[in-house]
C-alpha cells in the first residue's frame, strides 16, 4: 500500500505528510513531483498545502495544469482516492475534481490558528471512523479559504451528502461567530459526489504527532488508510 | 497577425469583495464620502498572433475560460486590437 505525496513548486506541507504517513502511520511513501506524468503505483494520492506557483493568478489556478494532474484526474476518474490539504483542496476545486471554489477570507487576513470542526458525514472513506459528536481540534492556515459554491450546487452536495466538516466551536456547535473565514454554511471540507476525491482547508498532517501536543488530525488519515486497504483488498480478490 | 488583448477580471456582483470592501471603508475615512461600491479586480493584457482579429478573440476566450478567470468566482470581458 503506497501514499503518493505530490510536490509542486511552492508547496510547503509537502514533507509534513510525507513525515505522518511515514513516521507516524508507518506507511509506504513516495514523492511525485508536478513535473512528472507517473502516480509511481501510488493507491491514493495527496496535494499538499502551500503556495503553487506563488498563488499567482488563484490559488491553484497554475498547478491544476500541471503534468501530474493529468494523470491524478484521470485515476480520480476511476476511483482512485485523492485527498487535497489547503492549496491542494484549491487545487482540486480549480480542477474541477471538486465542487466550488476557495475566495479570499471575508476579513482579507491571512489566518493561523487552531479551530475546531466537526464531521457532516462520516460515512466517507475520509471520515469512517469520525464520530458525528466528537469535534475535532485542528490547526488552519490560509488566506484563500473561504468556500463557495452556487446555491444549486449547494443543495446537490446536500442531497448527496458530500459536506465532510463544517467548523464549529469546541462543542460542536456550528455558528457564524466559530466560522473563520466566511465559508458559506462554515464548510471546512467537502467531496466529490462519488466520495474518492477529499478537500479540506484544516490541516490534519500538523496535529498528528505526539510531539505537537495535538493529535486529534491522526483519526483521518486512519480513516484513509482504513479505506485505501479495504479497497486493496476488495480489487484484488 | 499580432494582436493585443486586454482583459479584466472581476469578482462576480454577488459575492463579497473583501479587498474592495476595505478600500471603500478607507475612501470614507480619507474624504470621499462621495464613492462607494468599490470593487477590485484583475487587469490582464496579453500579445497574441493570429490570423484575424476574430480568431484573436475567440482564443483569449478560451484562455479566460480555461485559466485567467474562474466562472464560479469571476466574470471576465476583454478587447482585442491590431498590435
Amino acid at each position: 500500500m503506497r501514499f503518493g505525496v505530490v510536490i509542486f513548486p511552492g508547496s510547503n506541507c509537502d514533507h509534513d505528510v510525507i513525515y505522518v504517513l511515514n513516521e507516524v502511520m508507518e506507511q509506504d511513501v513516495v514523492e511525485l513531483w508536478h513535473k512528472d506524468a507517473d502516480l509511481k503505483k501510488s493507491d491514493a494520492v495527496i496535494l499538499p498545502g502551500g503556495f503553487s506557483y506563488g498563488d499567482y493568478l488563484r490559488a491553484g489556478a497554475i498547478a491544476r495544469y500541471s503534468p501530474i494532474m493529468e494523470k491524478i484526474i484521470e485515476f480520480a476518474k476511476r476511483g482512485g482516492f485523492v485527498l487535497g490539504i489547503c492549496n491542494g483542496f484549491q487545487i482540486l476545486c480549480e480542477a474541477g475534481l471538486l465542487p466550488g471554489a476557495l475566495l479570499h477570507n471575508n476579513h482579507q487576513k491571512f489566518v493561523c490558528k487552531n479551530i475546531y470542526i466537526v464531521p457532516d458525514n462520516n460515512a466517507t472513506p475520509l471520515t469512517s471512523m469520525l464520530d458525528k459528536n466528537k469535534p475535532l481540534k485542528i490547526p488552519i492556515a490560509h488566506k484563500e479559504g473561504r468556500y463557495y459554491a452556487p446555491n444549486d450546487d449547494l443543495m446537490t452536495m446536500r442531497q448527496n451528502h458530500q459536506i465532510l466538516f463544517r467548523y464549529c466551536d469546541k462543542n460542536g456547535e456550528i455558528s457564524e461567530a466559530v466560522n473563520p473565514n466566511g465559508s458559506v454554511e462554515n464548510i471546512a471540507g467537502v467531496c466529490n459526489a462519488a466520495k474518492n476525491v477529499f478537500g479540506m482547508m484544516p490541516h490534519p498532517e500538523r496535529a498528528a504527532d505526539d510531539e505537537l501536543g495535538i493529535t486529534d488530525g491522526r483519526i483521518i488519515f486512519e480513516s484513509l488508510i482504513r479505506a485505501v486497504k479495504d479497497k486493496r483488498i476488495s480489487t484484488s480478490n | 497577425m499580432k494582436f493585443i488583448a486586454e482583459i479584466n477580471v472581476m469578482p462576480l456582483k454577488n459575492l463579497l469583495d473583501p479587498q474592495g470592501k476595505a478600500v471603500t471603508k478607507s475612501m470614507t475615512n480619507i474624504g470621499f464620502h462621495e464613492i462607494s461600491n468599490v470593487r477590485i479586480g484583475k487587469h490582464i493584457t496579453l500579445e497574441i498572433e493570429a490570423e484575424s482579429k476574430e480568431q484573436a478573440m475567440e482564443k483569449v476566450n478560451e484562455a479566460c475560460n480555461k485559466i485567467l478567470a474562474n466562472p464560479i468566482m469571476e466574470g471576465y470581458e476583454y478587447t482585442v486590437r491590431q498590435a
